[in-house]
Parts: C-alpha cells; sequence; structure tokens
C-alpha cells in the first residue's frame, strides 16, 4: 500500500516543467559508486488488510492486561486511562501537528501545554514547569544537568531508594556530562546519610521510593540544603492528591514518570518525562516552555518563550539538546488531570493506599510470605520477601490470570514489588492471595 | 523578477487553478471570553467517576499528608471535552492541510498504523512482563530492526532513543566508548555549519567540542577545509546527506574517508533519510552510526512536537556498544529476548525500551511500502519538491541554484527583502491567511531570509500548484500592497504574538 498519490499523467506532466526524461533524473546527484544497485532486501508492500492481519497476530501473541489482573508497578502502572483522554488527545489536529512554532496556527497545543504547565505547578508546589521531556529516567538526567550549574559542585549523590533504571539511565548521561552518580544507603529500606560536602551539586531522592517506601524526605533535603546542594526529588504524580508536594517538602527541582496521567502502559513508552522547578532556574530549564502573552490587537494568546534556552538558537551552549518531545502525552496528561479534578486526585490517591494497605496484610498473611520493610509506611506498592525465587512465583501465577508483580534481580532476587492501583478490586487482591498461598503451598 | 512580471503577476506561470478561496484553515475562535479550563472550574463540579472503596480506608501518616488538595479545575466532562475540542479546532495539522515544513517532513500518517498501537496487544502491555508473554512485540521490534538496518546498510540498531536528538547522543556515546576503548577518546566532533541545533547541543552533552566545519559556494561541505581541521583530536564528523540545504553531498566518500582517515567516525544524522529510500545507504557511503527518525521518514505522527523515535544503527565493529537491552532472537528456539549482559555497552538511554507505540507503527509504514514502496516514497519526495521549486524559484530563487535539491529545497527572500523590506516571515503569515501552514523560515542559519520547503511525496500536484500561487501571490503582494503582508495574519484565532514580552513578563501558568 502506498500514500504517493501520483497518475503516471502527473508524474509526465512533472518531468517535463523540469525538463527531465525520467524519475532516475532527479538523482544524477548522487554518485554512482553510492548507488544501490539492487532493490532493498525487503518484503513486497502489504496492502492494508494484510498488514491488519500481520499486526494482530503479533498482538495476540503477547499476554496483555486485558487478560491479566496486573500487579507489576516499579516505574509503570495499570492505572484506568478514561475514554474521554484519548477521545480528545487523539484528536488528528493535535496528533498530526508539528511543533508549535507558527503560533497563530497552534494555539490549541500551545493552550493546552500551558494548561499542562499550570497543572503540574499545581501538584507539585514548584513555580515553573515544562512542555514534557521523554520520560521519568530522562527527565532525572536533565535535572541532574540543570542542577550541575555551579563551578566546583559537580557530584551526584543519589539513594539507594532511587529506581535502579533511572540510576543507569543517568550512568550513562554521566559519561557524556563527566560524573558518575554515587549511591549513599537506605536504613531498613529508607533514609540514609548523605554527605554532601562542598563539591556535591545535588541529592537525588525518590518519594515514595523504590520499594514503595515513604522517605523522611525534609531530612533529606535539609541535610543536601545545609551542604548548599540541589534537592532532586523523583515522585509518583498520582500520590499527590494524599501526599506533601514536593515543594513543601523542600524539593527544588522534582521530576516523574507521567505515564500514569492518562498514558496507557505500552510495553514502556511513549511516556512522559515531567519536570518542574523554582522560578530562578527557569532560564537553564531544559526543553521546551509555552508562555502567554498578547497578540497585537491585544488579545490573549500563547507562543513558545525563553528559546534562547534551546539548541535551535544556542546551539552548543543550549542547556539541552532536546527537541522532539511528548507533547501528545502532555496533552492527554492535561485532560487527565482535567478529568481526575482536586476531589478525584484524592480520592484516587486514598483508593491505592487503602487498597495496597489491605493487599500487604493479605499477602504477608500467607505462610513464609512476609513485608521485607515490615513497619515501613508506603503508598501503593511494598516490597514482599517470599519463600521461592519472586520470579518463579511470579512466572507460576501467569497460568492462574496474575501478573503478581516484579521480582527484583539478585541480590534481592527473593523480593516480589507489588503494586496496587484504583483499578484492583477487593475481589481481585483476595483470588491473588489465594493463588498465591496455593502456588506457595 | 522583472517590473513585467511583477505587474502581471509571477503565479501567470504555474498552471492550475488560483486561489478560488482564501482564509485560514484554523478559525475557530470559541464562545467570548472562552479562556482556560481553569477558568471553567465551578467548586464541586467533577468528571471523575471511580468505583466505592471496597476496602478499610487507610490514612496516610499525618508527616506526609498534603494539607490541602492541588487548585485543579473542578469541572464536567462535558466541560472537558468542549474546551479540548475547542482547543484542537484551533490547531492545524497534516489532516488539516499541507504542512510544507523544511526539515520536518509533516507527511501523511496512514491512520492503520494507529490502530494498530491501539490494539490491546501493544498497548496494554507492562513493559516488565515476562519475556514469554510480550513475544509479539519482541518479535516485531527485532524484524523493525532487521529491516532498518537494511534499509541504512547497517549491522544493528537499538530502539531505544525516544526521539532524534537522544539518538544523537546514543550515537556519539557510542563513538565515545569506541574512542575511550582505543585509549583517547579525543575532545572534538566537527559538524558542518548548515547543521541542525541539536546537533552540536548533542555533542557538547556527550562531553566533545564542536569544531565547526564551512559550506563552499554550492551549499555542500567545504571539503579543502575539512581536510585541514580533521586530525587525532576529532572523535568523528556530524552529517545529514542531503544536507540540511536539501542538497546531496557528491564528495560523500571522500569526506568519509578524510575521517576514517584521521581514526574518527561518521555519523549519519538521518532527519533527511526521506531523500534517498532505496536509492543509496548510509552504509555504503562509510558512515559508521545513523540515527533515524521515525515520525520524519517512518510517517509516525509528529503529535504536535512530540512523541518521536531515534533509532541508532550502527556497524558491525560498533556492535557491542548498544544501549541494554537490547532485543535478540535465539537462534535454535526463535524466541525473542531483551539481551542485558552486555558489558561494553554504553548502558541504558530510556527507563524501559522506548517509544514502542511509535515503533509499532513504523513498521506497519515500512511493511505496508516494502521494497519497492519506499523507494517510490523518496522518488516521489524529489519530485515534489524540484516541482514546487521550479513553480516558485522565479519570486524566491533557490540559495544555492548550482545543485539541484532532492526532498526539500531552500529559497531565499533576501532579494524580495531587499526591494521591499517584506521578510520571510512575513511571508510565512501572508500564506497562512491564504489557507496554508508556511514553510520553515530563518534555517538553515547559513542562508539569508530562508524559506525551507518540503512538500513530501503524500501532496498531489493540485496541492503544490495551489500553495506555489500563495507563495507568488504573497511576493506581488510585497510590491503592490505590503501592508497585506505586515497585518497578517488576520483570519486566524489570535494574530501575531508578542513575543518579547512573553519573555520579558513570564507568565508560564495560570
Amino acid at each position: 500500500m502506498r500514500f504517493a498519490p501520483h497518475t503516471d499523467e502527473d508524474v509526465r506532466v512533472m518531468l517535463e516543467a523540469l525538463g527531465l526524461d525520467s524519475l532516475d533524473d532527479l538523482f544524477t546527484q548522487i554518485p554512482p559508486s553510492v548507488r544501490l544497485d539492487r532493490p532493498l532486501e525487503l518484503p513486497e508492500g502489504l496492502s492494508e488488510p494484510e498488514i491488519w492481519a500481520e499486526l494482530t497476530s503479533l498482538a495476540r501473541r503477547n499476554l496483555s492486561l486485558d487478560e491479566l489482573v496486573c500487579f507489576a508497578g516499579a516505574g509503570a502502572y495499570d492505572h484506568y486511562v478514561p475514554a474521554v483522554v484519548w477521545a480528545l488527545a487523539g484528536r488528528s489536529e493535535f496528533v498530526t501537528s508539528y511543533t508549535p512554532y507558527q503560533p497563530e496556527l497552534s494555539q490549541g497545543v500551545l493552550q493546552t501545554l500551558f494548561e499542562y504547565q499550570s497543572m503540574i505547578c499545581e501538584l507539585t508546589g514548584l513555580e515553573v514547569s515544562n512542555a514534557s521531556l521523554y520520560d521519568g529516567s530522562t527527565a532525572l538526567a536533565e535535572a541532574v544537568n540543570l542542577a550541575r550549574g555551579t563551578p566546583g559542585r559537580d557530584r551526584v549523590l543519589v539513594s539507594a531508594g532511587v529506581d535502579p533504571r533511572h540510576v543507569e539511565t543517568l550512568r550513562t548521561y554521566g559519561r557524556g556530562a563527566g560524573y558518575e552518580p554515587e549511591p549513599f544507603d537506605l536504613e531498613d529500606g529508607r533514609g540514609g546519610h548523605p554527605e554532601v560536602g562542598p563539591d556535591v551539586a545535588c541529592v537525588i531522592v525518590q518519594h515514595p521510593n523504590r520499594y514503595g517506601i515513604l522517605e523522611p524526605v525534609r531530612d533529606l533535603f535539609g541535610a543536601a540544603h545545609d551542604g548548599g546542594a540541589v534537592a532532586i526529588q523523583v515522585f509518583d504524580p498520582l500520590s499527590l492528591g494524599v501526599l506533601a508536594p514536593p515543594g513543601e517538602l523542600g524539593a527544588d527541582i522534582a521530576v516523574a514518570e507521567g505515564q500514569s496521567l492518562g498514558n496507557h502502559l505500552s510495553f514502556g513508552g511513549p511516556y512522559l518525562g515531567v519536570i518542574a522547578t523554582r522560578m530562578d532556574l527557569v532560564r537553564r530549564m531544559p526543553g521546551r516552555i509555552v508562555g502567554r502573552t498578547v497578540d497585537v490587537d491585544g488579545r490573549t494568546g500563547y507562543v513558545l518563550t525563553l528559546q534562547a534556552r534551546e539548541q535551535h538558537i544556542r546551539r552548543e551552549k543550549a542547556t539541552s539538546n532536546i527537541c522532539t518531545n511528548q507533547t501528545l502525552m502532555a496533552i492527554a496528561a492535561a485532560i487527565y488531570l482535567g478529568w481526575l479534578g482536586p476531589q478525584g486526585l484524592v480520592e484516587l490517591g486514598k483508593r491505592c493506599a487503602s487498597k495496597a494497605a489491605y493487599a500487604a496484610e493479605r499477602l504477608a498473611g500467607i505462610p513464609g510470605v512476609a513485608l521485607r520493610f515490615p513497619g515501613a509506611p508506603f503508598f501503593k506498592e511494598f516490597a514482599l520477601r517470599l519463600p521461592r525465587p519472586a520470579a518463579e512465583v511470579r512466572d507460576a501465577l501467569l497460568p492462574r490470570g496474575f501478573l503478581a508483580g516484579v521480582p527484583l534481580p539478585e541480590p534481592e532476587e527473593d523480593t516480589l514489588l507489588v503494586a496496587v492501583t484504583e483499578r484492583r478490586t477487593r475481589a481481585e487482591i483476595d483470588a491473588l492471595a489465594e493463588a498465591m498461598g496455593e502456588v506457595l503451598a | 523578477m522583472t517590473e513585467a512580471a511583477s505587474a502581471q503577476g509571477p503565479e501567470a506561470s504555474v498552471p492550475g487553478p488560483s486561489l478560488e478561496h482564501v482564509g485560514a484553515p484554523v478559525r475557530r475562535q470559541g464562545p467570548p471570553g472562552a479562556g482556560t479550563l481553569m477558568d471553567l472550574s465551578r467548586p464541586g463540579r467533577r468528571a471523575y467517576s471511580l468505583p466505592a472503596l471496597d476496602v478499610p480506608e487507610r490514612e496516610i501518616p499525618a508527616e506526609h499528608a498534603r494539607r490541602t488538595p492541588p487548585a485543579l479545575p473542578e469541572v464536567a466532562e462535558r466541560d472537558l471535552v468542549k474546551h479540548y475540542t475547542r482547543l484542537a479546532q484551533m490547531n492545524y495539522g497534516v489532516d488539516t492541510g499541507f504542512y510544507p515544513l523544511g526539515s520536518c517532513t509533516m507527511k501523511y500518517n496512514p491512520k492503520v498504523a494507529d490502530a494498530a498501537a491501539a490494539l490491546p496487544g501493544f498497548s496494554r502491555l507492562h513493559p516488565l512482563q515476562p519475556e514469554e508473554t510480550v513475544q509479539g512485540v519482541l518479535e516485531l521490534l527485532w524484524l523493525l530492526e532487521r529491516a532498518l538496518c537494511e534499509i541504512t546498510g547497517m549491522a544493528r540498531a537499538t530502539l531505544q532513543p525516544p526521539a532524534g536528538a537522544c539518538g544523537e547522543l546514543t550515537g556519539l556515546l557510542i563513538m565515545r566508548r569506541h574512542h575511550t576503548e582505543r585509549g583517547n577518546p579525543r575532545r572534538r566532533v566537527a559538524i558542518p555549519d548548515s547543521a541542525h541545533g541539536t546537533n552540536p547541543a548533542s555533542v557538547r552533552l556527550a562531553g566533545y567540542e564542536a569544531l565547526h566545519v564551512p559550506s563552499d559556494a554550492r551549499g555542500l561541505v567545504d571539503v579543502s577545509a575539512l581536510e585541514k581541521l580533521i586530525d587525532e583530536d576529532v572523535a568523528g564528523l556530524m552529517l545529514t546527506n542531503p544536507n540540511t540545504l536539501g542538497l546531496f553531498e557528491e564528495e560523500i566518500e571522500r569526506i568519509t574517508e578524510v575521517v576514517h582517515g584521521a581514526g574518527g567516525l561518521v555519523y549519519y544524522d538521518g532527519a533527511n533519510l526521506n531523500a534517498i529510500l532505496g536509492r543509496c545507504r548510509p552504509g555504503d557511503m562509510g558512515f559508521d552510526i545513523v540515527h533515524i527518525n521515525t515520525h520524519k521518514t517512518f510517517a509516525t505522527p509528529h503529535g504536535g512536537g512530540g512523541p518521536g523515535a531515534g533509532p541508532v544503527a550502527v556497524t558491525e565493529a560498533l556492535e557491542p556498544y548498544l544501549p541494554v537491552p537490547l532485543v535478540t532472537r535465539d537462534e535454535a528456539t526463535g524466541t525473542f529476548r531483551l539481551e542485558r549482559d552486555r558489558p561494553r555497552s554504553i548502558g541504558r538511554m530510556h527507563g524501559f525500551h522506548g517509544n514502542i507505540g511509535v515503533l509499532v507503527r513504523a513498521y506497519a509504514y515500512v511493511f505496508l511500502h516494502g521494497r519497492e514502496g519506499l523507494r517510490e516514497v523518496a522518488e516521489r519526495a524529489v519530485l515534489n519538491a524540484n516541482y514546487l521549486a521550479h513553480l516558485v524559484t522565479e519570486a524566491f530563487p533557490l540559495a544555492y541554484p548550482g545543485s539541484r535539491p532532492m526532498h526539500e529545497f531552500v529559497s531565499t527572500a533576501a532579494p524580495l527583502k531587499e526591494r521591499t523590506g517584506i521578510r520571510a516571515m512575513d511571508i510565512a503569515k501572508r500564506v497562512i491567511d491564504l489557507g496554508f501552514h508556511p514553510s520553515t523560515v530563518y534555517f538553515p542559519l547559513v542562508v539569508e531570509e530562508a524559506l525551507m520547503i518540503e512538500p513530501t511525496e503524500t501532496e498531489t500536484r493540485e496541492s503544490l500548484e495551489a500553495f506555489a500561487h500563495a507563495m507568488l501571490q504573497a511576493a506581488r503582494e510585497a510590491e503592490t500592497d505590503p501592508d497585506l503582508l505586515h497585518e497578517a495574519p488576520v483570519t486566524t484565532p489570535v494574530r501575531r504574538l508578542d513575543e518579547a514580552r512573553a519573555a520579558r513578563h513570564l507568565e508560564l501558568r495560570w
């Protein structure tokens, strides 16, 4: 199937206008020695019914969360995506538009991003956000670059409670930027004692942390600030109806994986990198920022602003290399947050916390199973210690219809991370407890 | 343009009907006073719908609890739908009309690709599901990787980078790793002066300095200057080919030879891959690393600025450095897995596996077209660009008339500005009133008053001719009625916006 609309007559007329004999004449500037003198080794093109059959067949070879009851999290969560979100974000005027460099033709995307930025500021208690970054991990790498702005302050301290995939991403980005993330240990799954010397740029804390546990964030950020470092919090956007916001906890920069804000799990992407910070850092903020202004008639309108920070203007002196971002995911997030509203966000947070607490009690009641960090407060995810390797237990529960959680790699292979969203029912939790009990019996 | 041509109207030379009706396709303004979603908020109004709490309520410990809920808008679902439908209507997309943005490849996005990505078997997969439950998507990624390697002439590819700029950083970190393993990462990366801004920005993020390579009078890399610049301190060269002027680097073999001669690597910025599909391949030109923008070449929707996907393909020698995890196929069993144990890898560039929903769409596009279809994409894209260049060149001469453009061309409004004071931006804004999205303006930076036009292969001859009429009409009006251009646009929901004020009085939230 092809989408070029040219008839033979079109091609003839156009070539004639150009004074050319054949389409090959359009490519004469390619030196003969590098021309491909054979067809690409790809199949013949397919018709639409054929590609549809192929793709549906590939899709059927996966076990989707329509077929498994999902208790997996570890950074990507099975929250409900209301129908209205993609009915609106999926409108083709949004989907098929480009970056809003011509603001008069792009007020829809620009205003929606302005609304997204506003809602992220409200959620986080911070002053400024942007038009999105790629995902949670790369948003953290951008936050570290933003925090490493003071000469002589280069070191990056990372709590061992930060998602290991975030830390791996930092390690990769750090090879170019010239730092190596330095972990500081937890005590019983939380806290720790970062030693914040005068050469430390930033202290990174994830709250709730990689085990789902609530961190003593104020203490950790107090230590960061006492040492003159920037405090970076990795947060869960859907916790912020019930948990104190990063701004109140002392975070200077807050980043998150925004997938849970109305975006599908999609095997890992496209997701949404969320960032918010203080106004005094705005001129070094990575990525596009939308501002409100007026047109020549005094009418309110929206534009991309502070573009002098960005790569297309500042080139090698830009604060980031990001160009294409995750705008459509930010549009979905704005619509989703509008759907939830303040009360919905609180209610959703209560459901996650209460159902997770119930699930933890039920699962820890199975003989041989225990909470790995008993007594530690958690939000919607918790670490279970199992009497057998967690991956085995997870696999044994698949045929029973459960994706029971995310098993941790060595040396924590006895630990299963279990996440409980508002979608999970008491009946599903009870059924999981029963099935896990049988599997372990 | 001669006096006579100007009096007669240059568009007389363009075939096809002239503009019968004008006016921007984006004119929705909504009811008077329509503001933000927050302006619609009324205490107690709600859209959300959640099941009743069916377990005992658990209080958040007081020291962690939020005291007051965030001040999000309180609206009904009906309000949401009206508000964001209105905003969507105030936006121009490929589905709305012609979108000839140079360097962006705004081609038609096939609907079947969107429908496939929305299948629960792709959209409802957790990224950390066990491999045996995701064999279908892993096979799709593996087949897409194989196809991209064949199209680019490379050995292996990572599909992890979520956008082109991230692909650039991935490629540069691979370059860095290659040199580091040889004892010296080197210090600089060479970039032509016509390059996209992401190139120098990525170079710096990879810990290198940008070394600028001048263009020659034809708009191509100045090879003799390059020969003088390249030494053993240069890690490599980043190059777009065709370059950002839409011109093929005819001395490409000499260029890659010069860089390789000093032990450097050559990086292919795939922004313009659309022009050469099935005609030639970066691997055959001597490139070592290639990034691909699926949202350009393979028609995945741009989404108002993202998401994209930026796969990076490399030669066999560089394969060990590709990011983890990498999808591999077990030849014995025919099963697919995510290989994490790759000790020489640069590491992870994304939290999970990349923008999978985008890659599903790219897969659909590649296999819909197949070997002949992809070659036809390049042919028709280059045909359309050359035809449109031919139609508008009288008023907007090519910046580099000596070379035949490929899938896009760069014209200049400099002569027009000289005569009339009308700038490229004024032309762009007037073209909006005549019913089109304008071209890219003021890029590449090496061309004065640049108008960078990329029609893509999915436009009809009629739409090219209609756009040419609009461009030529605007050029004529620059001479006869310049206020029309200074005032433009007048048909859009807002007119020219005060960007200086936006930057001076920062209003970045409600």
